[in-house]
C-alpha cells in the first residue's frame, strides 16, 4: 500500500512534466493547426541549454530563467521564419518541415556540444531527502519541480480561462476563421502561442536535466507521451492537457512498476480506448 | 562409391590450393584492421583500445609473428546499422589479415559474421554479448575482455558467501542486462542465495523512480545492477536521494562505478562491484602497463586500455605459433590457446569457447578510485553454453 502511494506521487510529478511538454503542443496544433514533430527536440534544447548554463555559471538556478527566455525568443524566431510560411501549407508539408528540424537540432546539438551523456548536478540548496512512506525518500528537487509544475499549469489555467488574449487563444482553438472575422490580429495570437509552447518545452528539458541526465534524442520518448496526452485531451483544450498528462503519467508509472511486460503499450492501449469512446478526446469540449 | 572417388577430387583440390595459395611473402606486411569507435558515445574507450594495441605492438617491435604489421583503423561509430557494411570494408576492400574490434555489442556481431565466414582471426577487445563465445562461437573469433555473465556471476558470489539470502538485479531491458543478470543469479546460487526480482527499465530510459520506489517492500537484502555511462550516474544517484543507500546495499557489475565516479560523488561512495580490472592491483605487469601507457598517451590506464593491449597480446601468441600466418586459423587457435596471457590484470588463458579464464576484482568506491579488495571469483570461465566448436 505505502508502495502504491509512493508509485502514485511518482506518476502525479511525472505526469505534471509531461503537461508542461503537452500544454504548448496542444495550444500550437489547436491554435495554428500545425502538428510540430520537432517539439521533442525543443524539450532536449532546454535540457542542454541547462547544462551548459550550469557548468558556465556554476549555478543552475540561472538555467530556469534563460530557458524560459531562450524559449520565447528562439519560439518567436521560429514561428516569424519558418512556421507562419507553413500556415496554409498540407499537414505533409508540415509533418516534412518539423521533420527537418528535428534533423537539424540534433545535427546542431552534435556540432556544438557533442553526443556524449551528460549529468546535471541537483542544486546544493536541494541536494537532499525527504522520507515519503515506508522507507522511500523523495529528493526535494523532484518535490521542487512538482511545485513549480503546479504552479506553472495554475498560471496557464488563469491565463488562457480569465483574460482577454486567454479568450482569443481558445477561440482560435475551436474556430480560426472566427476570430479573423471579429478582428483579432491571429497572426499575434500565433507568434504568442508558438512562443510560449517552445519556452514551455525548454522549461520542462532544463527542469527535467538533474532529473534525467542530458543526452542525444532524451526529448524522443517525451513527444510521443505528448502526442498522446494531445490525443486524449482534445485537440487545443488546456484544461483536457492537464488531465491527460496526469492520466498518462500515472498509467505509464503504474504499469512500468506492475506490469513492466506491458509498460511500453499500456499508455497506447489507453489512447487507442479513448479513441473508441470519445474519438475528439476525453475532455473535448461539445 | 562414387562419394569416395568424390571426396578424393575435393581433397585433390585443397591441396592444389594450398600450394596455390601465395606463400606467404616475408616481406609483405600483416594487416591488422582496427574496427572501433573513434567518434561519439564510446570514442574514449575506442581511442584508449587502439592506443594501447598500438603499445603492445610496439613492444614487439612493430611485429608479430616476425612479420611487420600495418594499422588500418576504421571508425564504427557504434552504429549498428552501419556495422555490415564497415566490417565488409575492411575484410573486402582492405584486404586485412585480421580484425580487432569492438566496443559496441550491436556491432560486433558484423564483425563475428565476417570472421567466420571468411575464416579470419578476430579479437574482440570490449563487447561482452556471451553469444560471441557461445552459440556462436568460432575458431576464429576469441575475447580479450570479458562475457556479461563473468563479472555479475563474480558480484553474486560475493555477496551470497557474506550471508545475503535475497537479492534482486536492476537493469535495462537489453541483451547485456538479461545476460548480466544470468551471471548474478547463478553466482548467488553458487552460495546458496537466491535472485528473487529482476526490475528492468526500458533502454535507454532514465526515469528509475517507478523501480526504485518498489525496492523497500520486495523484502531483499542487497541490489545488484548492471548500467553503464550517463545511465550508471543517474541511477546512482537516484539510488541515494531515495534514502535507498542506507537501508539496502547497492552493487553491481564494475561498470556501474567505471569511469562515471567524479560526477556520481558521494552517492557512489563504498558502493561494491565487480570487475576483471580495478584501481590498485598490485602486480609487476600493471605497474608497468600503467606508466608506459600514461607514457605514450598522456592518459590514465582503465579496463579498456588493458583489453586492448591483451588483443594485442593475443594476436601475438597466435601469430607467434604460426609464423605470421594469420590464414593458419586451427595453429594460431591451438598457439593463443597455449599460451598464458600476462595482463596486467593478472594471467589468464582462454578458454574452450575463447573467452577469458580470468579473476574476477572485488572493488569498492572509495574517494573516486574503485579500489581492489580482492578477487571475488577465480580463474572464472564462461560456461560457454552451446558453443560446439571441436579444439
Amino acid at each position: 500500500m505505502t508502495t502504491f502511494l509512493a508509485q502514485l506521487l511518482n506518476g502525479l510529478q511525472y505526469g505534471l512534466l509531461l503537461f508542461l511538454i503537452g500544454s504548448g503542443l496542444t495550444l500550437i496544433f489547436g491554435v495554428m493547426g500545425v502538428i510540430n514533430l520537432a517539439h521533442g527536440s525543443l524539450f532536449m534544447i532546454g535540457a542542454y541549454l541547462a547544462y551548459v548554463v550550469a557548468g558556465y555559471t556554476g549555478t543552475f538556478w540561472l538555467a530556469l530563467p534563460a530557458a524560459i527566455a531562450g524559449g520565447l525568443l528562439f519560439g518567436t524566431f521560429l514561428e516569424a521564419a519558418l512556421f507562419r510560411r507553413f500556415r496554409d501549407r498540407e499537414h505533409l508539408d508540415q509533418v516534412l518541415l518539423t521533420f527537418a528540424l528535428i534533423l537539424i537540432f540534433e545535427e546542431a546539438r552534435s556540432i556544438l556540444i557533442d553526443n556524449q551523456f551528460h549529468s546535471v548536478a541537483v542544486p546544493a540548496l536541494l541536494d537532499f531527502s525527504v522520507p515519503i512512506v515506508g522507507g522511500f525518500a523523495y529528493s526535494a528537487y523532484r518535490l521542487a519541480v512538482l511545485a513549480v509544475c503546479l504552479a506553472v499549469a495554475a498560471l496557464m489555467l488563469l491565463f488562457v480561462e480569465r483574460t482577454n488574449i486567454g479568450a482569443s487563444i481558445r477561440a482560435a482553438a475551436e474556430n480560426p476563421e472566427m476570430v479573423g472575422l471579429l478582428g483579432v490580429d491571429a497572426r499575434r495570437i500565433h507568434m504568442l502561442v508558438f512562443a510560449a509552447g517552445t519556452a514551455l518545452a525548454m522549461l520542462a528539458g532544463a527542469l527535467a536535466a538533474p532529473l534525467q541526465s542530458v543526452y542525444p534524442g532524451m526529448g524522443d520518448g517525451f513527444l510521443i507521451l505528448s502526442f498522446i496526452v494531445v490525443v486524449i485531451g482534445g485537440l487545443g483544450s488546456i484544461g483536457g492537457a492537464f488531465w491527460a498528462a496526469l492520466l498518462v503519467g500515472m498509467v505509464d508509472t503504474l504499469g512500468k512498476a506492475y506490469v513492466p511486460q506491458l509498460a511500453g503499450i499500456a499508455v497506447c492501449g489507453m489512447m487507442a480506448l479513448v479513441l473508441l469512446v470519445r474519438p475528439a478526446g476525453l475532455f473535448a469540449r461539445g | 562409391m562414387s562419394h569416395v572417388s568424390r571426396r578424393k577430387i575435393l581433397v585433390g583440390a585443397l591441396a592444389a590450393g594450398a600450394l596455390a595459395r601465395p606463400a606467404i611473402a616475408q616481406g609483405a606486411p600483416l594487416k591488422i584492421g582496427l574496427m572501433l569507435p573513434f567518434s561519439g558515445t564510446f570514442a574514449g574507450l575506442g581511442e584508449n583500445i587502439a592506443a594501447a594495441f598500438e603499445l603492445c605492438l610496439a613492444e614487439n617491435g612493430g611485429k608479430f609473428g616476425g612479420r611487420a604489421v600495418t594499422i588500418v583503423r576504421l571508425d564504427d561509430e557504434s552504429d549498428p546499422s552501419k556495422a555490415p557494411a564497415n566490417a565488409n570494408r575492411l575484410v573486402g576492400r582492405d584486404n586485412v589479415d585480421a580484425l580487432v574490434g569492438t566496443v559496441h555489442s550491436g556491432v560486433v556481431m558484423a564483425l563475428v559474421q565476417a570472421a567466420r565466414e571468411k575464416e579470419i582471426p578476430l579479437v574482440i577487445p570490449n563487447a561482452g554479448n556471451v553469444a560471441a563465445t557461445r552459440d556462436l562461437c568460432s575458431p576464429s573469433v576469441f575475447r580479450s575482455s570479458f562475457s556479461n555473465w563473468q563479472p555479475a556471476y563474480g558480484m553474486g558470489k560475493v555477496l551470497a558467501a557474506k550471508g545475503v539470502k535475497k537479492a534482486a538485479w536492476v537493469t535495462w531491458d537489453y541483451a547485456a542486462g538479461k545476460e548480466s543478470a544470468e551471471g548474478f543469479r547463478d553466482g548467488l546460487k553458487s552460495g546458496g542465495a537466491e535472485l528473487t526480482h529482476v526490475l528492468t527499465v526500458p533502454f535507454p530510459e532514465t526515469n528509475f523512480q517507478p523501480i526504485l520506489a518498489q525496492i523497500a517492500g520486495l523484502g531483499v537484502e542487497a541490489v545488484g545492477s548492471f548500467f553503464a555511462g550517463g545511465g550508471a550516474i543517474q541511477f546512482v544517484k537516484d539510488y541515494a536521494a531515495a534514502g535507498l543507500r542506507d537501508k539496502i546495499p547497492l552493487c553491481g557489475s564494475g561498470f556501474l562505478t567505471e569511469g562515471v565516479l567524479k560526477p556520481q560523488g558521494a552517492a557512489a561512495e563504498g558502493i561494491q562491484t565487480a570487475l576483471h580490472y580495478g584501481d590498485g592491483l598490485d602486480n609487476a605487469k600493471n605497474k608497468w602497463f600503467r606508466e608506459a601507457f600514461t607514457k605514450a598517451t598522456t592518459r590514465q590506464a582503465d579496463v579498456y586500455a588493458v583489453q586492448g593491449y591483451d588483443a594485442g597480446q593475443i594476436l601475438a601468441a597466435g601469430l607467434a605459433a604460426t609464423k605470421g600466418d594469420a590464414s593458419a586459423i586451427k595453429a594460431l587457435a591451438a598457439g593463443i590457446l597455449a599460451t598464458k596471457i600476462d595482463s596486467p590484470r593478472g594471467a589468464f588463458t582462454l578458454s574452450a569457447s575463447h573467452n577469458p579464464i580470468q579473476t574476477i576484482w572485488l572493488r569498492e568506491a572509495r574517494n573516486g578510485e574503485n579500489k581492489v579488495i580482492g578477487p571475488a571469483a577465480e580463474a572464472l570461465a564462461d560456461p560457454g553454453t552451446g558453443c560446439k566448436m571441436a579444439v
